[in-house]
C-alpha cells in the first residue's frame, strides 16, 4: 500500500482546501462574468470601454503575477482605504485579507474575465425575436432574463463554462504559492521532507484528474438538460 | 555606455534604478528563452504525435490520448514539481554527461512546459487533422497518392492552417504558464518581480511592471498571429 508518511490527513485536508477554493470562485466568476457580459452589451458607452478594459487587461498578464499583486498589495491597499474611512469618519475597521480570500479574489476575478466572454457570446446567440415576445407579454426585464434569456443562453454558454472550470481548477494549484496549503503545497512539502516526490505528487495528480473527470461527466449531464427540445443531442 | 538619458530620467526614484531595470532584463530574456524553446520543441513533438493521435490502429492512438489526457488533465505546477523535484531519482544520472544540463532549474522547468505544449498542440492539431473536408482526400487518393504523400500535401498544410487561431491562443497560454518558472527558483520576468518585491517590499510597483511587460509580449504574440491568420487564411474571407 502507499505509504504517506503520515501526510495522508492533511493532504486531504488540502484537497478539501482545493475544492472548496475552486468552488467559492467558481461562483465569483460566474457572477463576474455575468455582470461583464451584461456590461460589454450594454447600450452606455461607459460600461462597454470598462469591461473591454477589465476583459483585455487580465487575459493578457499571467494569473500568478495577478494573484502575487493582490496577496501582498492587497492588503497594503486595504490598510490606505481603512485608514482613509478613520481619518474621515472615525470608523476603526481592520480587514486582513488572508490567503484563501486573496486565492478566491483573483481566480475569481481572473475567471469573470473568460466567463464574462463566454456569456456575451451565448446572450448574441439568443434570437431578439424571443426577447420581444416577452416583452410583448408583459413581463418585466428581470423576467425576461430569468425565464426567456436565462435558460436559452445556458445552452450556448455551458461548453464555455466547461472549458473555463477545467482551466480554473488546474489554476487552483497556483495558489500554493502564495502559502496557501491546498494539496499542491502539501504535496511540495512532503517531497522536500521525506526526499519521495513520486508518492506524494502522483496522487495529487491523480485527484485533479479524477475531479476533472468527475465534473466533465456532470457537465455533459448539464448539456443534456439545457439541450432538451433542441434536436434530441 | 549611452544611457544618461535614461539615469536621468531615473534619478528621482528608488526602486526603478538601472540595476532593477537590469534584473527585469534578464527576465525577459529567461522568459523568451524558456516559451520559445518549448513552443519549437512541443510544435515539433506535436505533429507526429497528432498524426499518430488520429491513426485507425487503438495501439498507436490510444497511448497518445493518455499522455495528452494527463498533461491537459493536470496542473503545469504539479508536472512541474514532478520533473524538478523527480529528476534526481533516476538512478546513476548523477554521473552521466546529462547531470550538469539537469541540475539547474531552467532545463527541468524546459522539461515540462515542452511536454504541456506538445500535450495541448496534439490535440488542437488533431482537432484540424480530423476536420479535413473528405472530399480532399477521396481526391488524392482518386489520384493514386499513398497514405503519407495525402497526409504531406492534402491534409497536413490545411490542417495547420485550421490550427492557427487556436495555437495562437495556446502560445499566448504558454507564456502566462511560464511565470510559474519563478517558484523553482528561477529568475524569470515574474521571479525579478518577486525578487524586488522582496528587496523593497513595493508590491504594485514590482507587480505591475511586471504585469505591463506581460500584456506588451501578449499583444505582440496577438498581433503577430492576426497577420498570419490574415495572409494564410485570406482564400476563407467572404
Amino acid at each position: 500500500m502507499l505509504d504517506l508518511h503520515g501526510y495522508g490527513p492533511r493532504l486531504l485536508e488540502g484537497a478539501g482546501v482545493t475544492l472548496q477554493l475552486a468552488v467559492l470562485s467558481l461562483t465569483l466568476a460566474l457572477i463576474l462574468g455575468l455582470l461583464t457580459a451584461s456590461a460589454k452589451l450594454s447600450r452606455h458607452w461607459l460600461p462597454r470601454k470598462v469591461a473591454t478594459l477589465y476583459t483585455t487587461v487580465i487575459r493578457g498578464v499571467p494569473d500568478l503575477v495577478l494573484m502575487l499583486l493582490l496577496f501582498f498589495g492587497g492588503q497594503i491597499l486595504l490598510n490606505i482605504i481603512t485608514d482613509a474611512i478613520y481619518d474621515r469618519f472615525g470608523l476603526d475597521w481592520y480587514i486582513n485579507l488572508n490567503a484563501f480570500a486573496a486565492g478566491v479574489i483573483t481566480i475569481g476575478f481572473i475567471f469573470g474575465a473568460y466567463m464574462g466572454e463566454t456569456f456575451r457570446g451565448a446572450f448574441m446567440a439568443v434570437e431578439s425575436g424571443q426577447i420581444e415576445a416577452g416583452k410583448a407579454y408583459g413581463m418585466t426585464p428581470w423576467l425576461v432574463f430569468r425565464r426567456i434569456q436565462f435558460p436559452q443562453m445556458m445552452r450556448h454558454a455551458l461548453p464555455g463554462i466547461s472549458n473555463n472550470w477545467m482551466v480554473l481548477l488546474k489554476t487552483t494549484a497556483l495558489v500554493s504559492v502564495i502559502g496557501l496549503s491546498d494539496m499542491v503545497r502539501i504535496a511540495a512539502e512532503a517531497s522536500r521532507a521525506t526526499h519521495e516526490p513520486f508518492t506524494f505528487l502522483i496522487p495529487v495528480a491523480i485527484v485533479y484528474l479524477l475531479i476533472a473527470s468527475v465534473s466533465e461527466w456532470l457537465f455533459v449531464w448539464l448539456q443534456k438538460r439545457y439541450n432538451v427540445g433542441f434536436g434530441g443531442r | 555606455m549611452e544611457l544618461t538619458w535614461l539615469t536621468e530620467l531615473l534619478a528621482d526614484n528608488r526602486i526603478f534604478t538601472l540595476q532593477t531595470l537590469g534584473y527585469y532584463w534578464d527576465g525577459i530574456v529567461t522568459t523568451t528563452q524558456l516559451v520559445f524553446l518549448s513552443l519549437v520543441i512541443g510544435l515539433l513533438m506535436a505533429i507526429p504525435l497528432a498524426i499518430g493521435r488520429s491513426s485507425r490502429h487503438r495501439w498507436i492512438s490510444l497511448p497518445i490520448y493518455l499522455y495528452t489526457y494527463v498533461f491537459r488533465g493536470t496542473p503545469l505546477l504539479i508536472q512541474l514539481y514532478i520533473i524538478y523535484y523527480g529528476v534526481v531519482f533516476f538512478d546513476g544520472i548523477q554521473e552521466t554527461f546529462l547531470w550538469p544540463i539537469l541540475r539547474e532549474a531552467f532545463y527541468p522547468a524546459l522539461i515540462a512546459f515542452t511536454l504541456n505544449t506538445a500535450a495541448y498542440t496534439t490535440e488542437i492539431f488533431r482537432g484540424a487533422i480530423k476536420a479535413t473536408p473528405r472530399g480532399e482526400i477521396e481526391a488524392a487518393r482518386a489520384y493514386g497518392m499513398s497514405d503519407a504523400l495525402v497526409m504531406r500535401r492534402i491534409i497536413l498544410p490545411s490542417a495547420f492552417r485550421r490550427a492557427l487561431p487556436a495555437y495562437g491562443n495556446e502560445v499566448i497560454f504558454m507564456l502566462h504558464a511560464s511565470a510559474i518558472a519563478s517558484v523553482v527558483t528561477l529568475m524569470d520576468i515574474t521571479g525579478a518581480a518577486r525578487f524586488i518585491y522582496a528587496r523593497y517590499y513595493a508590491p504594485f510597483e514590482a507587480f505591475l511592471f511586471a504585469a505591463a511587460i506581460y500584456l506588451c509580449l501578449t499583444f505582440t504574440i496577438l498581433y503577430f498571429f492576426r497577420y498570419l491568420e490574415k495572409r494564410l487564411l485570406a482564400h476563407l474571407k467572404p
